[in-house]
């Protein structure tokens, strides 16, 4: 059974705790690895427990950036939940920055999509009484 | 710089011809032909169109051009326009919305007694898919629970004790913290005359052979599920907010006479990608907005023709000014189901061209009742931001460690 001790139940976690209801330091375990052979400019990076959810996500908003020279993510094998990501930049750009700021980049998108889409909501509800788009 | 790096303001504006309205929704468009697809990935990446244009992510551009418009809200069916985001965060998001948000369901059951021709294994699966529900902020109070692996299973038995969640030391043992109770326990037997108002068994001498008017308990419904709050669970899970099935007319189980079901049922929280029982969406999907083109005149007869290759809503017929005759004119897109049937006719084949807006996201979000489904996404969304902010916080680890 997969439910024992699991690390994919611990990112539904961190959601809850998203909405609120944890504020307590919580010990995580390491999940990011990088693989041998990276350098200042160019890395492979392993992130366990994850795949094409959040790899094809990331994999965008890293090609968004323009100091990027390469990104790529695979799954190695279906069997082992790995994805790796390897990220080559132009013109001695920190390969570690680069992530960093696709995972901020990505942490913003979704908020700008939460606020967009909470209001759409809400003034939908207000103006249609039946929950039904009038047409 | 490569030689295709964005140039500055001034170097920009001399050699921005001004991409025109039609030019930049040409680029937006994934070409539906007869057998092949043309255009199919995303170009707004930084260089595809060279030195004129910036594609590098900016927040104030992707506000700008995010658009959402609801279809549809009913409490437990969304349909919903996600305009301008791309396919990869579209995908993310219903993935996450198919196998990631947290749900309650039964998970162990207990068998006391069961003398019903249901198997106990079918029986225990049949429980674990019907959905429960209990109140939004009930179910978000619930802890997780890390259920040990089976003793069979030699490689988790070996890490088990060392994975158990840091956090929660109460996490391997079930408590009222983390699991639900619901029982079940039902017997079938004859209709009586005291207790039911009707014989049984004389009207099976009868001749009636239907099992509801016969016998007590026949067919056993989820409303029969029992539940029995622990604990600190009568303050969360009360009145509204019990523990009940969403659906109470689910058909479990048929018993006869004699027939007994007694069973203990734990339920906990887990996630689509464990199992599909706890996945809280029948389904979510989304398509992308059809486009129809049409490049000449299409009129007369012909243009009934076209109007009955899509579905109704899809194609109008307007009077042509010049000739008189009826023109086929694109009403409602949205309604399209893209089945090429008019790339058939070889009388307007090359009058057409069809197409789908690559970053048009028609959603269609059906919950399965645990939660509301504009909740769903919004957990989805927040989900994803939770996933990318865990990632930042192992960067940091990883960069201090080295």
């Amino acid at each position: 059974m997969a439910t024992d001790g699991d690390h994919e139940m611990a990112d539904a976690t961190a959601g809850a705790e998203a909405n609120g209801t944890s504020g307590d330091f919580v010990k995580e375990k390491q999940r990011l690895r990088l693989l041998p052979g990276s350098s200042d400019t160019q890395a492979s990076f392993a992130f366990e427990k994850e795949d094409h959810t959040l790899g094809n996500a990331l994999r965008y908003m890293i090609m968004k950036n323009p100091d990027v020279e390469f990104c790529g993510y695979s799954i190695p094998h279906p069997s082992e939940t790995v994805m790796n990501l390897r990220i080559q930049t132009w013109d001695n750009v920190s390969v570690m920055d680069v992530l960093k700021r696709g995972l901020s980049d990505l942490a913003d998108l979704c908020d700008v999509v939460e606020d967009k889409f909470t209001a759409a909501r809400d003034d939908f509800n207000d103006s249609h009484p039946d929950r039904v788009a009038t047409k | 710089m490569p030689s295709w790096a964005p140039l500055s303001a001034s170097e920009l504006a001399e050699r921005q011809r001004g991409l025109s309205e039609e030019q930049l929704q040409q680029r937006r468009i994934v070409h539906v032909n007869a057998e092949t697809v043309q255009d199919v990935s995303a170009t707004d990446i930084p260089g595809h169109w060279g030195p004129g244009q910036d594609d590098s992510w900016d927040i104030e551009r992707f506000k700008q051009g995010l658009q959402t418009k609801f279809h549809q809200n009913k409490p437990y069916d969304s349909a919903f326009s996600l305009v301008g985001v791309d396919a990869s965060i579209a995908n993310a998001y219903r993935r996450i919305l198919l196998s990631e948000i947290p749900t309650l369901a039964i998970e162990d059951v207990f068998i006391f007694d069961n003398t019903t021709i249901i198997q106990d294994e079918v029986l225990a699966h049949r429980l674990g898919l019907i959905p429960l529900t209990g109140g939004q902020e009930g179910l978000t109070w619930l802890r997780w629970y890390r259920k040990p692996p089976p003793k069979d299973d030699f490689a988790s038995q070996a890490t088990w004790p060392y994975d158990v969640d840091d956090n929660d030391a109460d996490s391997a043992t079930p408590n009222d913290h983390n699991t639900i109770v619901i029982t079940l326990k039902v017997e079938c037997r004859w209709a009586t005359q005291d207790e039911d108002g009707r014989d049984g068994r004389r009207m099976a001498k009868e001749g009636e052979t239907d099992p509801n008017e016969r016998y007590v308990n026949s067919n056993i419904y989820a409303h029969q599920l029992v539940f029995e709050p622990q604990g600190d669970q009568a303050k969360h899970f009360s009145g509204e907010n019990a523990i009940r099935p969403v659906n109470p007319d689910i058909l479990i189980a048929k018993l006869r006479p004699g027939q007994r079901i007694n069973l203990r049922c734990h339920c906990i929280k887990g996630i689509g990608m464990d199992h599909a029982k706890y996945s809280p969406v029948a389904t979510a999907s989304y398509r992308l907005l059809p486009d129809i083109k049409i490049t000449q005149p299409i009129l007369g007869a012909d243009a009934k023709k076209f109007q009955r290759c899509f579905p109704r809503g899809v194609i109008d017929l307007v009077k042509d000014g010049e000739s008189g005759e009826n023109k086929a004119v694109v009403a409602d897109p949205m309604k399209d189901t893209v089945s090429r049937e008019c790339l058939r006719h070889d009388e307007f084949k090359d009058k057409v061209k069809l197409g789908r807006i690559r970053d048009h996201f028609i959603f269609s979000v059906e919950s399965t009742g645990q939660f509301e489904s504009d909740e769903l996404f919004l957990d989805s969304v927040r989900l994803l931001k939770a996933k990318a902010e865990r990632f930042k916080r192992h960067l940091t680890e990883l960069e201090e460690g080295r």
